[in-house]
């Protein structure tokens, strides 16, 4: 048995982490909850989970077409692809951020009585948006084989780029959470991103096709993962390593970040929930 | 590991009154000081206040620790500090081992989800794990009693299954410092029981718990120890008995100042003539009490009676009740800008503990309080032959040797005057 003692003091890093890895069961439940909950009584089910990124890689394609229409250089395969491949990061993306900033405000009962570390609610949102993005993934595997995109060592990138992806996106729900509770504009603001963000993102093109404007899609990390992972599973050619590094960087201290501020913030929400 | 389950060393914390901030304006200079300056906590800010000030106490394993005090003296804040929801301002606290808390029955149930899944996600948020969640799966479902139920969803559930469920998750936790707030004011008798008793078995098996209620009562029959708070000080911290004393009185000190009385009479005064000299006297069992009452007639009004109520102070519980009317005398009148005294004459037949008396005026016909005033007295009877209960019946128990055949009712001879 250990003793605690609570001050004023915000925790440390290393306490914060251990204090979640200690609640990983509650992590797995809340996951898990998430996961349930949301297709309960419906009657698609995880049916859902696969109709929601098939339904962006529609649109995706139909915006092509129609450029290609008024450019007349048709739709290549590559395209179709290339937009199915980019489509389910996005949709986890969207759907993580969407359900982790309403997390904790979702929950007030819990926040004002009942102790444990408050990181589980956007992480357990994020591992379920993941779940999801999981189911759909064998959809999207299926038809990156038929479209015979073949393979090479470059696919050893994609672990780390979906690694990358999924930090981002931890980080950035587990700020927006925190933002959220102190402030409710933060979730209009969300539902405004994540709605026009589609077009600011290289998820329907490519950055090349800007040509000279590329850097200005790839300045929004996402949108630089989504080309890396682009170039090495339809491309098969190496990320660049100035945009990786880059979006990396945001990744992993954008997460680092986002923790400490949810640690000092901590204190305050239960009086201001 | 020492004998301490948890220590209060020199606690503040402090709180903002109305909302937290009106307009960007004021945010963003207060959010840039916010995350400059550090040392921001120690002093008050405008709007702010103190909810703790230097509170100080440990409990030891297996002991149980009241806490009683009026409504936001602190005693819920405490709790949120101990369970870790909120974090202290200054000082420090010291806790050893997991705390769990019957503050919330139901925490995190998810109406959609099944009794069974919800035991599972309610007893990870609690705390548990989920081996061990297993391991007392059926002692949970066997002590919530819902039997077949346990696969319906919870929002199916009639309001006490829902709670028995919720409380058998949060009683199989094994915490090493368990914290109730007010749980017993909700549920059934029955289910007030079990949270008792459940309480209990967690004292005697070497858990620290902290009780905070309003019912004096179930603090003195659950707890040793009691601890008074007043604006978030702690100002008694004793025996239970000595502690709900010392509430009890302060509270009425305050009870009398603020009497209430209708604007056609004000009480001008009150004293005992018997026993005399004190304001709050203590009585002896069985002896002749008198107490002087003035009021002074503000208005005109119709004829009226006299009453006296006295009321057990630590739970208010009615007494004695009775007045003129009952007495068979005739009804009073008074003219306005007079004084009238009345004398109340009574033997005290109460047993041990501290009363209340009430006194009021009342027009019969119109059913209408031409002065109501309550706690205008109190006074506390010691005795040492009872040991719980209202009233004295002066009781006489005499052990005769057994006999074969049944005891003759006339050879038990109840001597009056013990």
């Amino acid at each position: 048995m250990n003793t605690v003692e609570l001050t004023s003091a915000v925790p440390s890093f290393s306490e914060s982490f251990r204090e979640v890895a200690q609640f990983r069961d509650l992590l797995y439940m809340l996951t898990w909850r998430d996961i349930k909950v949301r297709y309960k009584q419906s009657v698609m089910g995880f049916f859902w989970a696969i109709l929601m990124p098939m339904l962006i890689v529609g649109a995706g394609v139909l915006v092509r077409f129609a450029f290609s229409m008024s450019s007349g250089h048709g739709v290549k395969m590559v395209d179709i692809s290339s937009i199915a491949l980019k489509s389910l990061p996005w949709a986890f993306f969207v759907s993580a951020i969407k359900f982790g900033t309403g997390s904790m405000v979702k929950s007030p009962n819990l926040v004002t009585k009942i102790y444990f570390p408050r990181e589980v609610f956007p992480l357990a949102a994020v591992l379920a948006s993941l779940f999801d993005a999981v189911i759909a993934s064998s959809v999207i595997f299926v038809l990156l084989f038929a479209a015979r995109v073949g393979a090479s060592l470059e696919l050893l990138w994609v672990p780390v780029i979906l690694g990358l992806i999924v930090l981002f996106t931890a980080g950035l729900t587990m700020f927006l959470s925190c933002a959220n509770l102190f402030f409710r504009d933060v979730k209009y603001l969300v539902d405004v991103v994540t709605t026009f963000g589609i077009f600011f993102t290289p998820v329907f093109y490519g950055a090349h096709m800007l040509g000279k404007w590329a850097p200005l899609v790839l300045l929004n990390p996402i949108g630089a993962l989504l080309e890396a992972l682009n170039s090495v599973v339809i491309l098969h050619r190496a990320p660049s390593p100035v945009w990786l590094a880059y979006a990396a960087c945001w990744a992993i201290l954008g997460l680092l970040a986002a923790w400490r501020i949810f640690d000092r913030a901590e204190t305050a929400f239960a009086e201001t929930i | 590991m020492s004998d301490i389950a948890l220590e209060f060393d020199g606690v503040w914390k402090k709180f903002k009154k109305g909302e937290i901030h009106d307009s960007l304006r004021d945010l963003v200079p207060a959010f840039t000081r916010g995350v400059f300056s550090r040392n921001h906590r120690g002093e008050l800010a405008e709007r702010e206040f103190w909810a703790l000030r230097d509170v100080n106490f440990e409990v030891r394993r297996g002991e149980a620790l009241g806490i009683i005090g009026a409504n936001g003296a602190g005693k819920s804040t405490i709790l949120k500090l101990l369970s870790r929801i909120m974090r202290p301002s200054r000082g420090r606290i010291r806790v050893g081992g997991r705390v769990s808390c019957l503050i919330e029955v139901g925490a995190g149930f998810h109406p959609d989800l099944t009794g069974r899944e919800n035991v599972y996600l309610s007893g990870s948020i609690l705390g548990m794990k989920r081996q061990e969640i297993a391991r007392k799966f059926d002692e949970i479902v066997e002590f919530a009693g819902i039997g077949d139920f346990i696969d319906t969803p919870v929002k199916r559930y009639s309001n006490g299954m829902y709670a028995r469920l919720g409380f058998a998750v949060a009683a199989h936790v094994d915490p090493d410092v368990l914290l109730v707030d007010e749980v017993l004011s909700v549920g059934d008798i029955s289910f007030q029981k079990r949270c008792f008793d459940k309480m209990r078995e967690k004292v005697d098996s070497g858990v620290a718990v902290i009780f905070v209620s309003h019912n004096l009562q179930a603090i003195m029959s659950l707890c040793k120890r009691c601890m008074v708070m007043a604006q978030g000080t702690n100002v008694h911290d004793g025996s239970s008995e000595g502690a709900v004393d010392a509430y009890v009185r302060a509270s009425n000190e305050i009870g009398v100042a603020d009497r209430e009385t209708n604007a056609k009479f004000r009480v001008a005064g009150v004293e005992w003539l018997e026993p005399s000299g004190s304001s709050s006297p203590v009585i002896h069992p069985g002896s002749r009490c008198r107490l002087m009452v003035k009021f002074e007639c503000l208005d005109d009004g119709p004829p009226f009676c006299a009453g006296f109520v006295v009321r057990r102070t630590r739970d208010l519980l009615y007494c004695y009740g009775a007045s003129t009317a009952g007495l068979e005398q005739p009804l009073i009148e008074c003219r306005k800008g007079s004084v009238m005294t009345i004398v109340y004459t009574f033997v005290n037949n109460f047993l041990r503990g501290h009363y209340r008396i009430d006194v009021n005026l009342l027009d019969r016909r119109r059913a209408e309080f031409l002065s109501q005033a309550d706690g205008v007295a109190n006074f506390t009877v010691n005795e040492r032959v009872s040991y719980d209960g209202v009233v004295d019946v002066n009781l006489g128990v005499d052990v005769l040797p057994g006999d074969a055949e049944p005891l003759d009712a006339s050879r038990l001879v109840l001597d009056p005057n013990p």
